[in-house]
């Protein structure tokens, strides 16, 4: 069914579709639409059976879904940003236990400064959470993946993250194809549980684990992420013949077969990539890019294979892990053991900042001339960073970052004057 | 079962006034077979079976046992248990081995009200309102790390009985101080050092207060040294829907230093003192108090304690001894511990 709508909207709709039993809500921009929009079907009766539960913080929103699901509910919450860090402990406990909770997360930078807008800081820094990681590209897309994300979760027994862009993609309008209850009912069975809290058969979840066995417990963590490559492509190949459009799957590649520069990136800013690229197709560059859809597990084979022909890798990443560069760069690079070629690692769209098709041209421009450094970062102020580092050589009382660089700026708090 | 002698039929409704000699805590040979306590039955579910790693005359296994088998008992068997970790959680699950005959989780340290919660709105939605939920934890995992959950889940109202085993301290890290742990205590970072010895003299954390500030049906107070009162607490709770409370007194010994065998005595004597009111409350409102049954002098409650040894040593600080005493009696007044008739009122 065709809608004109907003992405958080759409994904409203589209998880209560899914019959989440349990849905957690703890208010965090940019996702509060998406679980206002939950409310609004539960308290309708649209969405029953469901209990709909306002928790007191993101923590307790994780934990709801982890007593949820261990007691045989399928659980749904979304968060973003700060309170994606602060249930961190219980996300790692979700995956520890093997629970196949559904969550989205509406990607966000991570303060401090603090700071509302989208980068994927927040997904990134729990990559290692044993949670599957899934990235739309589009709100068509972000729809598709909660209707697949309990499907893997649920085959496999583990949480998913169904990853979006913050306020690109969650409070944008535009067309998509909702699909309809029975399309989803035929596509996603009942949850069948691998372990339940019943008294009629008593079990004991999450018992101490010592040397003797920790480090096998874990390795099936992996083995199972592991089986979720094969898994993740076959459910999105299911939903293409099921709902009649590609989505998910582990990478999708975009002109990339003959490419000598790919460029590799997740997310909503392939959109302005692709055009990006085209235009430098028609010039006669040979440019492509790979999308990864699927973060956690990387998929190491299919990434080697997609980029094993090309002569260059730009990857063009929108979080920094500080103290080294890239996130998203060093799984690429891991994929590319043994091959040589060139390798660039791009930081961009930090806390927001408009990846434009401008300076993705020039970017670009300056990947396939070889001219990049290994390690750079998209549209900064240089001038401001060196003023401020000055600053602090100065005077050891240079004052709070943040602060001083706004000043400069004449901007604030985001406004300007 | 033998039975005893005192079971005429006339004898069913009598006032027992049969104590076991010291310790003032009924004898349930001398009851009627209906009103001995749960952990007397031959039918008892042994929740929280034999075999478990907690120490000798660990107070917080008794409490377990005491709470969940009465709870089993309410709930005809169908009863889930979300535990915090601490060494409830450590004691009793050294897998393989477990201790528990009922469904159990254990998440993490801070969250098991709010994992009762979910296993609680799990059951709602599947119509599984007959299956009955319960969370617990200690003192740490409750009035610290868990506190943010267990508000939540009270001012929610969610249908969950939580219970508290407090033992005044994180004994499971080591004996270090807890917001639960009362002034003057010795515990691994609140040593006898100095001018203030032990932990500070600080404004408390009263957590039933707290959970009665939230209105929630029913909170309530109790010591292991009382399983009548206890289990009679539990099935009043168990009676009732929505978020309900109970703190239950546990001594340590290792973390006290104290004597094994001395628990329930302790148990006991911080009832008499006044040091830990036992009460209930309905809605926000006190509906009945254990009346102290013979007044102690803290002191006698304190000295059997390693950790108040620096109170009572070569340097005796009977300043501070008085302050506490000052506690107690404020507590008696508060909640008038004392008063005619005490033994009939005193509900167990």
């Amino acid at each position: 069914m065709l809608r004109q709508t907003e992405g958080s909207a759409a994904v409203a709709e589209t998880v209560a579709l899914c019959r989440p039993e349990v849905v957690c809500a703890y208010p965090i921009s940019p996702q509060t639409h998406i679980v206002e929009g939950l409310a609004d079907l539960v308290r309708a009766g649209t969405l029953e059976p469901c209990e709909y539960m306002m928790v007191e913080s993101e923590f307790a929103a994780m934990s709801v879904c982890i007593g949820a699901s261990a007691a045989g509910a399928r659980a749904y919450t979304a968060t973003a940003s700060q309170g994606l860090l602060y249930m961190a402990e219980a996300l790692y406990n979700a995956s520890g236990l093997g629970l196949p909770i559904v969550m989205t997360v509406a990607n966000r930078a991570i303060g401090a400064p603090i700071n509302i807008w989208n980068d994927h800081s927040d997904a990134m820094s729990q990559r290692d959470s044993g949670w599957l990681q899934l990235y739309a590209e589009t709100n068509q897309e972000a729809v598709d993946l909660h209707v697949q994300a309990f499907r893997i979760a649920e085959q496999l027994s583990l949480p998913v993250m169904v990853c979006m862009d913050g306020f690109v993609l969650t409070h944008a309008y535009e067309r998509i194809d909702l699909p309809t209850r029975s399309q989803v009912d035929s596509f996603l069975p009942p949850f069948e549980p691998r372990q339940v809290l019943d008294p009629a058969d008593p079990m004991t979840i999450g018992a101490m684990v010592g040397p003797e066995a920790f480090a096998e417990v874990k390795y099936l963590a992996h083995a199972k992420q592991m089986q979720a490559l094969d898994v993740i492509p076959a459910v999105a190949e299911e939903f293409e013949s099921a709902f009649g459009r590609p989505s998910g799957g582990l990478i999708r590649g975009y002109r990339a077969d003959d490419a000598e520069t790919v460029v590799v990136a997740l997310g909503s800013v392939l959109g302005t990539i692709e055009d990006t690229i085209d235009a430098m197709r028609e010039e006669g560059v040979s440019i492509g890019a790979l999308a990864i859809k699927s973060f956690r597990p990387f998929p190491l084979e299919e990434v080697r294979t997609a980029l094993a022909g090309a002569k260059r890798v730009v990857v063009l990443e929108k979080a920094l892990a500080v103290g080294v560069g890239g996130i998203v760069a060093a799984n690429v690079r891991m994929a590319l053991s043994g091959l040589q070629m060139h390798g660039y690692t791009v930081i961009a769209g930090l806390g927001g900042r408009a990846i434009t098709g401008p300076s993705l041209r020039r970017l670009f421009a300056e990947a396939v001339a070889d001219r990049l450094e290994p390690l750079s970062f998209l549209d900064m102020d240089w001038g401001r960073v060196e003023a401020e580092l000055e600053r602090m050589a100065d005077s050891g009382r240079s004052g709070p970052h943040a602060e001083n660089m706004l000043r400069e700026i004449g901007i604030v708090a985001g406004g300007s004057h | 079962m033998t039975e005893p002698t005192e079971t005429e039929a006339g004898k069913r409704d009598q006032r027992v006034r049969f104590y076991q000699v010291g310790s003032h805590v009924v004898g349930n040979r001398l009851l009627d077979p209906e009103q001995r306590t749960v952990q007397a039955r031959m039918d008892r579910s042994n929740t929280l079976t034999s075999g478990h790693r907690a120490c000798r005359g660990c107070g917080e296994a008794l409490g377990a046992r005491y709470v969940l088998d009465a709870a089993m008992r309410a709930s005809e068997g169908k009863l889930v248990a979300a535990n915090a970790t601490g060494c409830l959680e450590v004691f009793s699950t050294p897998f393989p081995e477990s201790s528990w005959q009922l469904p159990w989780i254990h998440s993490l340290f801070g969250n098991a009200p709010a994992v009762a919660s979910g296993v609680a709105a799990a059951l709602r939605a599947k119509g599984r309102d007959d299956i009955r939920v319960v969370g617990q934890g200690g003192d740490g995992g409750t009035v610290d790390i868990g506190f943010g959950c267990l508000s939540g889940m009270f001012e929610r109202n969610d249908d969950v009985l939580y219970v508290c085993y407090d033992n005044e301290a994180y004994m499971n890290t080591g004996v270090q101080r807890s917001g639960a742990t009362p002034p003057a205590a010795r515990t691994a970072n609140t040593k006898p050092i100095g001018e203030h010895p032990g932990n500070v003299f600080g404004q408390g954390k009263d957590m039933p207060r707290i959970a009665m500030a939230h209105g929630i049906p029913y909170v309530a107070t109790a010591t292991v040294a009382e399983p009548h009162d206890l289990e009679r607490k539990v099935e009043a709770a168990m009676s009732l829907r929505g978020a309900r409370y109970i703190h239950v007194f546990v001594p340590c010994p290792l973390g006290w230093g104290a004597e094994p065998r001395d628990t329930i005595k302790l148990a006991r004597l911080v009832k008499e003192t006044g040091l830990f009111p036992v009460f209930e409350a309905s809605d926000g409102e006190v509906t009945g108090v254990s009346r102290i049954r013979r007044r102690t002098p803290v002191e006698e409650y304190l000295r059997p304690q390693r950790r108040y040894a620096h109170l009572f040593g070569e340097h005796p600080r009977p300043d501070i001894v008085e302050r506490l005493q000052a506690i107690a009696d404020r507590n008696i007044r508060e909640y008038g511990l004392l008063g005619d008739g005490s033994e009939e009122e005193a509900g167990w």
